[in-house]
């Protein structure tokens, strides 16, 4: 189209069209100098990870905040996006990390073990993801949320009972493919080996990355907004012509594949899968204190919460740790800042940013701009 | 079967009947509906009309009865089914999407209407053609220029505007009014009139029409019908359903505490 035929256009609204950023983030930018630096640096540190910082810990926490930062993502699909709250959202990671850790221990430390594993882990999601939305979700979205708790702790009951195929309690280790292994070198860059760890890493960070993207895309599609106008209005949606329980049922079945692909991811890089790693009700939590900080219904909001989250939990006990020991001689203060409190803290900050920030933190950040 | 004189009505209800407790709202309705006529629904508040039309589309399951759209009964589909197959609903109460904007209102009727839900692997805005259908049905609205605007923040006479270009952006065979000008500002009311006029003079949709006041009614319909307590109670040309005993009984008296 030209400029001539588009400014004889009765109303000049028509968005821009080309553009390759614009294509990749499906139309819908940051929109916000600060979010949109915020997560330029959250981009650039997870590209750099391997290279600016040397040791196992940093790139295993890099690692978890992709891996969360999807998990969270596909999650506000379901939260921010549809209207709906399901309590199943880790019990569908936990199988895409089962999956993989299933098929590598009990077939081999091959690429098609890890294939089979994901793609039997995917299809079991989704069964599970559709039956639950067809017998709840005709019903009452909060009826879906009542069995998906149900289900999900039905789940994690069977998972630790079940030793033989899932190694119960203590989970499951395995190998991985030789190309993700340690020992697999290839040389150096930059001083840095490049070796099967690394190869791991970047293989989370690209499939986070194009799911993540992918998300994006699907909700800013013509599907996405009808998804939005069931949050805002289903019996209007319904009214347009836009079967409402379908449609939930497609979103939940979605984000059910999201999380699957996040737990396989998990279970590749830790080289185990358990029911404490991903199934657990406490990542449960995580998981919506992510989004909901983040900002719902944004999906940039899931990168800030997870990132924020993630680094939370690794770097506040060893932050509270030095402010207690110089807090020795004052015993209340130094007790209240006592490494275990932690969880404590994290709490006090999220209630203080939730209140602060009822749009989540990417909400605050698109008022200001 | 359907003779010339008398066609397959584009809308037939069966004694429709929908009760809630010990209450009959819609009380056995048997009325058919001719393609290309405008029908008008008259009666007293409570007396059963937005309960009828939601019966009519879907927004409730009738207790006893069934709904007829071209011959086929639909009774048994959802609101959404009903949709498709013809059956178009602009509300009572103003019933938008109140965080979206007066465009992504109207562009999700005109995407419902060009069946693209399903499509997720595109952006929203690869569809022109939806967005400018959307912004002419605005234009025609008069609200080309509050087109960003959300309905939380639009006027009530605004409100019900966009409720109605909603129900036209779907275009459905049959068009179901609900009091479209209740509450409108008097210098309002002409142009959503307007619309409904020039909808009827298409001749090709089948209009019905709830509206309290009766010369709009006897300017606009081609026929009346009257419901009292949820029954079916007078049926025919304006001038003698106006004309009847019930009526001025029933319902004029009324009409002059709405004005
Ligand atoms: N969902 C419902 N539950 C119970 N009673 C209802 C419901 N909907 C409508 N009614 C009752 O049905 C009667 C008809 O209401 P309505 O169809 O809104 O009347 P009208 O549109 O003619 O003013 C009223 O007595 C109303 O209280
Ligand atoms: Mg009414």
């Amino acid at each position: 189209m030209t400029d001539a035929t588009l400014s004889s256009l009765p109303v000049s609204s028509l968005p821009r069209q080309g553009g390759l950023l614009r294509t990749i983030l499906s139309a819908d930018p940051p929109r916000s100098k600060a979010l949109s630096l915020l997560l330029l640096v959250v981009l650039l540190a997870l590209v750099a990870t391997p290279f600016a910082l040397p040791g196992s810990q940093p790139l295993g926490t890099a690692a978890k905040i992709c891996i969360f930062i999807l998990l969270a993502a596909s999650y506000d699909l379901l939260l921010g996006y549809t209207g709906i709250v399901s309590f199943a959202h880790t019990m569908f990671f936990g199988i895409g990390g089962y999956g993989i850790a299933i098929a590598l221990n009990k077939l081999g430390a091959t690429w098609s073990s890890v294939f089979i594993g994901l793609v039997a882990a995917l299809a079991l999601s989704a069964a599970l993801a559709f039956i639950i939305g067809l017998v709840s979700l005709r019903v009452r979205a909060i009826f879906f949320s009542m069995i998906t708790l149900a289900v999900a702790s039905a789940v994690l009951v069977l998972a630790s009972q079940m030793s033989g195929i899932t190694g119960g309690e203590d989970g499951m280790s395995f190998q991985l493919p030789p190309e993700l292994r340690p020992a697999f070198k290839l040389g150096t860059f930059l001083d840095t080996a490049i070796n099967g760890r690394l190869l791991a890493y970047y293989l989370v960070f690209f499939v986070a990355l194009g799911m993540f993207l992918l998300l994006l895309r699907i909700v800013n599609s013509p599907f996405g907004r009808v998804l939005q106008a069931i949050r805002e209005n289903e019996f209007r949606a319904e009214a347009l012509g836009y079967r409402v329980v379908s449609y939930r049922i497609a979103a939940s079945v979605i984000s059910a594949l999201a999380a699957t692909v996040a737990g396989a991811l998990l279970a590749l890089w830790l080289r185990y899968n358990g029911p404490d790693t991903t199934l657990s009700f406490a990542i449960m939590i995580d998981v919506l204190l992510m989004v909901v900080i983040g900002g719902m219904g944004t999906m940039y909001g899931a990168v800030i919460g997870a990132a924020l989250f993630v680094l939370a939990q690794s770097y506040l006990q060893v932050l509270m740790g030095s402010i207690s020991e110089s807090l020795a001689a004052v015993p209340l203060l130094a007790s209240l800042t006592h490494p275990d409190r932690w969880l404590l803290w994290l709490g006090i900050l999220f209630v203080a940013s939730v209140y602060a920030f009822p749009g989540g933190i990417v909400g605050r950040l698109r008022k200001t701009s | 079967m359907a003779s010339a004189s008398n066609p397959t009505p584009a809308l037939e209800t069966r004694g429709l009947t929908i009760r809630f407790g010990g209450h009959v709202a819609v009380n056995a309705v048997s009325c058919a509906f001719q393609p290309g006529t405008l029908t008008a629904i008259v009666g007293p508040n409570g007396a059963g009309k937005t309960t009828y039309f939601n019966l009519i589309s879907g927004q409730l399951k009738a207790t006893a009865g069934s709904v007829l759209v071209d011959g086929r009964d639909i009774t048994r589909l959802p609101a959404s089914a009903r949709t498709h197959r013809g059956l178009g609903r602009a509300f009572q109460l103003t019933n938008l999407f109140p965080q979206l904007t007066a465009l992504e209102n109207v562009r999700l009727a005109i995407q419902s209407r060009a069946g693209a839900g399903w499509s997720m692997f595109n952006i929203w805005d690869t569809r022109r053609d939806l967005i400018e259908e959307a912004e002419a049905m605005l234009e025609t609205v008069h609200l080309a220029d509050k087109r960003h605007l959300s309905p939380k923040t639009l006027s009530h006479g605004d409100q019900r505007k966009l409720e109605v270009a909603l129900l036209m952006a779907l275009d459905p065979k049959i068009y179901m009014f609900d009091e479209p000008t209740a509450g409108m500002s008097v210098d309002e009311v002409p142009t959503v009139l307007e619309l409904i006029h020039q909808i009827k003079a298409r001749g090709d949709r089948t209009i019905l029409l709830v509206e309290h006041k009766m010369d709009v009614v006897r300017s606009l319909a081609d026929r009346i019908i009257v419901l009292h307590n949820g029954a079916l109670v007078a049926d025919g040309e304006p001038a003698s359903v106006i004309a009847s005993p019930i009526v001025q009984e029933a319902y004029l008296g009324l009409e002059a505490a709405h004005d």
